[in-house]
Formats: structure tokens, C-alpha cells, sequence
């Protein structure tokens, strides 16, 4: 990107936040006693929505981990792959647990803590009866995806499907089933548990080799990445691995083991 | 002052240059394409709106009585229902429905999303249209029909060569508004996929992550295609204007 828009998005963003940029947002998340996290309520298991309506799953778990470990209470807000980074500049959410992939545009947007907490790649998820072979099948052909993932633009660059992107996973699922599209571009973390779990996909495969594996981050302001805010939410995240705590709530939440996270586990030990 | 370097950063010439539409190759198409969709929604559902309201408001005044009552539904439902809501229906709903068995034995969409986009833009705002070719039908002056009728004229004459003339000429400033509107309504395709100047910004800057840019050239890119159609109304109504009629 051009560096005078950079400085004027730096500027524009300086000045927005302007007064608080000095201020300590972990004082502030204590003295409001609550925080705010930006998390998925469509992508089953990580988060998603129960049928009281309720939000569960392996990120909701995390955040509620993370209020109770900074002693405040939860505000879970639902977020979607295009408007979460905005949310969190924005300052109306404090903290994104929502499948986000680390790369380097995004590290110049939030603020990516490290470790990881999670990693997936990219996959498709099709009819058996497309007689999907290999990633080359998808050229011309219509793809259902969704709004805003990080993959879309590599895929179409690489293999020239005709993405059809929807906002949400409820939408592609009935574009797909309508043969609106050939397959699903998404996260191979998602397809998977959703073969495994769900009858609706019975008929339904994941053909393709996983490619362009991603770490996923929890992410702060970018202004907070080094601030004693930051700082926590790294050791926060240190800990869920060491602890084993992330092997016990994917296994809790019936996803498949990660050779990601056992990885990590064993590392730190 | 921190604001002032802003605001001269972005009065930069070369700062335009440098927006990804314009720079870069590969959102420049896109982005063109774009554009062209949102001008071919535009068009298409302008067209059939028109011919949908000047159909329903030649029906509206026919002596059938159950014809009047169906417009009068369908104006209700299409004009009285969320045009987003409409367009999901449409798609997810009697899309569902509408499919034929494709060659691997998958069921296929008879309509396409671009398709259905079209049908439900030009029924939501046909819908409108009926309502105002409607007003200006009834303020053609009672004694012009009469004396065509004096003269002969057959109903249908009547409504072609006198009603519907008279009525689009004072029609015309309303129904500028609700097709001004409809051009704005095409960015609800973006909601099933139809790769219109919205739905290609959202994909641009959820890559690039640079909202605030594009979001100006979307305003930008819809003024100027609403000033397009602007100024064809004006011509339009300026060619039709009748002197001494209307003023």
C-alpha cells in the first residue's frame, strides 16, 4: 500500500483514538469492569450459536477464559471476517477471537499475539458427485466463498474459479446445497468437523490437498500489541498451550485432535 | 497539525494515482467489472420497471374488477415488503424451488443470482412505478378524455395516444426519485452474490484492508451514475415539456 495512505489511515486512526492513545486499555477493561470480544457466532465448533441462542464453542470458551482470568465479565459481540479488524480500530470491541488468520497486511491493521492459538488451511468442501480431483478442477466453475476471507484473492489468482461470496456461512451452505456452486472454499479446520459432525453433508467430500496453512491470532489494538495489555493476552495465550487447557476445550468441543496444537503443547513443556 | 497533514496527504494528486483501483491491474478489472454489473443491473430493472408500471396502471384502470384487485395486491406486497427481504426470498426461497437436474445429477438453478437480482429490483420498484404513473393518470384533466371520446377514440386509443403521454410527462419528477432510488437499490445484490460495485469494493478492501479508500471511490462511483441518469430524466422531461401545459 502507498505510504501517504498508510499515514493517512495512521493519522486519521491517531486521531480518532487521539486521548486514550497513552491510556492503559488493561486499566480500563478492569475499571469497566467488563470486556468486549469481537467472536464468530456462525462457524461451528469455534463459535456459533445454539439453538436457545446461546453462543458456544472452542473460541467462546477461550473468551470466557480470558474475562475470567482478567476478573471481569464477558460481552460476547458476533463478528464477521469483513467487519472485525473495523470493530476493534473502531474501539467497539476490546479483543478478536474469531478464526483469524495471521498474516502481514493484517499485522499493519491489529494487533497479532502471539503465539498462535489455532492454525487451518484452505480446502473446498463439494458434492461427492462434482467429481472434485484436484484444486486445477475449480477453473471456471462457479465456488461459493465467503465475504472477506484471506484466501479468496490467492485462490482466484491461482485457479480461476468464479467466487460467489456470501456474508455468511448460512447463506453459502443453502447456495451450495441449491447447486448455486460446485463447492465451498473455506477452512479446512471448518470442513472437516462439519463432515464429521453434521448428516446435512453426508454426500459431501473435502477432495482437495489443504493448502497455505495459517496460524490464527487473538488480536488487540495495534496500539496495545506492546502495552501491559498485549503483553497479558500473550502470556494468556502461552499458557492455554502449555497448560494443555486448548487440547482439553477442542477435545471438549468434538473437534478432531490438531497436530498444531498438540505441537505447541509439546514444545512448551 | 496533525489533522492538516492529513488532509494534505489527501489532497495529493498522486495519492488518487495511487488508489489500488486505478494502480493495480488486477483490482482495476475487477472493479471495472464491477461497475458494468451495477450499470447493467440499472438498466435492465429500469426497463422492466417501467413497462411493469405502465402494464399495472393501464390494468388499474380497466373494468375488471379482478384484475384491479391483483395489482393492487402485488403493489401492496412489493411495496410494502423490505427490498432486501424480497431479493432473499426470491433467491433462497423459490430459488430453491426453481432448479433443474444438471449433468453429474446435481441440481442446478434454473436462475441465475444475476437473474433474480434483475426480477426482484424491477418488481420492487415496478411496484412503485404503478403507483406513480397511477397519480399522474388520474390527474390527466377529465374533460381531455371526454373529448376523445367525443372524437371516437377506443379505449385503448384513448390510454396510448392521449392518457399515458400526457400522464408520463407529469409523472416524471416522481418517478426520477424512485429510479434514482432504484439505481441505489442494485447494491442490495451483494447480498446473493451479484458482483456489483459494492459487493466488489467489500471484496476489494477486506484483502487490501483499505476501507476508508474505498469506500470514498464507492460514493464517488454512485454519484456520478446517479448524476448520469439525472441528467437523462432532465433531457427527457425538457424534450417532453409541452409549453403552457403544467405551469
Amino acid at each position: 500500500m502507498n505510504n501517504y495512505i498508510k499515514t493517512a489511515i495512521a493519522a486519521a486512526v491517531a486521531a480518532v483514538i487521539g486521548s486514550s492513545a497513552f491510556a492503559d486499555t488493561l486499566q480500563d477493561i478492569k475499571d469497566a469492569g467488563k470486556i468486549v470480544v469481537g467472536v464468530k457466532q456462525d462457524y461451528k465448533p469455534w463459535g456459533y450459536l445454539t439453538s436457545d441462542g446461546e453462543l458456544k464453542g472452542l473460541e467462546i470458551d477461550l473468551a470466557r477464559d480470558v474475562a475470567k482470568r482478567l476478573g471481569v465479565e464477558v460481552e460476547l459481540v458476533p463478528v464477521v471476517a469483513s467487519n472485525r479488524m473495523e470493530f476493534l480500530q473502531q474501539g467497539r470491541i476490546n479483543l478478536i477471537i474469531a478464526t483469524m488468520g495471521d498474516n502481514p497486511q493484517r499485522r499493519e491493521v491489529v494487533g497479532m499475539i502471539e503465539p498462535a492459538y489455532y492454525a487451518g488451511g484452505t480446502n473446498v468442501i463439494a458434492p461427492k458427485a462434482a467429481g472434485l480431483n484436484t484444486w486445477e478442477d475449480l477453473r471456471g466453475k462457479d465456488v461459493c466463498a465467503l465475504q472477506g476471507s484471506y484466501y479468496n484473492k490467492r485462490v482466484t489468482q491461482l485457479y480461476g474459479p468464479n467466487l460467489v461470496a456470501f456474508a455468511g456461512i448460512p447463506e453459502v451452505s443453502s447456495a451450495l446445497q441449491n447447486g448455486s456452486c460446485v463447492a465451498f472454499l473455506y477452512d479446512n479446520t471448518w470442513i472437516e468437523s462439519q463432515i464429521a459432525s453434521d448428516d446435512q453433508w453426508a454426500d459431501y467430500v473435502m477432495p482437495f490437498e489443504t493448502e497455505d496453512p495459517q496460524a490464527w491470532a487473538i488480536a488487540v489494538p495495534l496500539d496495545d500489541l506492546d502495552s501491559a495489555y498485549g503483553k497479558q493476552m500473550s502470556e494468556i495465550v502461552t499458557d492455554w498451550h502449555k497448560s494443555g487447557y486448548l487440547l482439553e476445550r477442542n477435545a471438549e468441543n468434538g473437534i478432531a485432535p490438531s497436530p498444531f496444537l498438540q505441537e505447541q503443547h509439546d514444545k512448551l513443556q | 497539525m496533525e489533522f492538516a497533514n492529513t488532509l494534505i496527504d489527501w489532497l495529493r494528486p498522486d495519492w488518487f494515482l495511487n488508489l489500488v483501483v486505478i494502480s493495480d491491474d488486477y483490482n482495476r478489472a475487477r472493479y471495472l467489472a464491477g461497475l458494468w454489473m451495477t450499470v447493467k443491473l440499472s438498466v435492465l430493472s429500469i426497463f422492466f420497471s417501467l413497462i411493469i408500471g405502465i402494464l399495472g396502471a393501464a390494468v388499474q384502470g380497466a373494468p375488471s374488477r379482478a384484475l384491479r384487485v391483483l395489482v393492487g395486491a402485488f403493489v401492496a406486497f412489493f411495496r410494502n415488503t423490505p427490498p432486501l427481504v424480497q431479493l432473499y426470498f426470491f433467491y433462497f426461497a423459490i430459488g430453491t424451488i426453481l432448479r433443474i437436474t444438471g449433468e453429474n445429477g446435481l441440481p442446478q438453478p434454473l436462475i441465475s443470482n444475476f437473474g433474480w437480482a434483475i426480477i426482484a429490483l424491477s418488481l420492487f420498484a415496478g411496484a412503485l412505478n404503478v403507483e406513480i404513473f397511477r397519480a399522474g393518470i388520474e390527474a390527466v384533466p377529465r374533460s381531455t378524455v371526454e373529448a376523445a371520446e367525443a372524437l371516437g377514440y377506443t379505449r385503448l386509443q384513448i390510454y396510448r395516444d392521449i392518457v399515458l403521454p400526457l400522464a408520463i410527462r407529469i409523472s416524471l419528477p416522481a418517478l426520477g426519485t424512485n429510479l434514482v432510488n432504484l439505481v441505489k437499490t442494485t447494491t442490495l445484490a451483494y447480498a446473493i452474490a451479484v458482483p456489483e460495485l459494492l459487493y466488489i469494493s467489500a471484496q476489494i478492501w477486506s484483502e487490501d484492508l483499505n476501507v476508508r479508500e474505498m469506500m470514498n471511490v464507492l460514493l464517488v462511483s454512485y454519484v456520478g451514475l446517479v448524476a448520469i441518469l439525472v441528467w437523462v430524466l432532465h433531457r427527457w422531461e425538457k424534450t417532453l415539456r409541452i409549453p403552457g401545459y403544467g405551469e
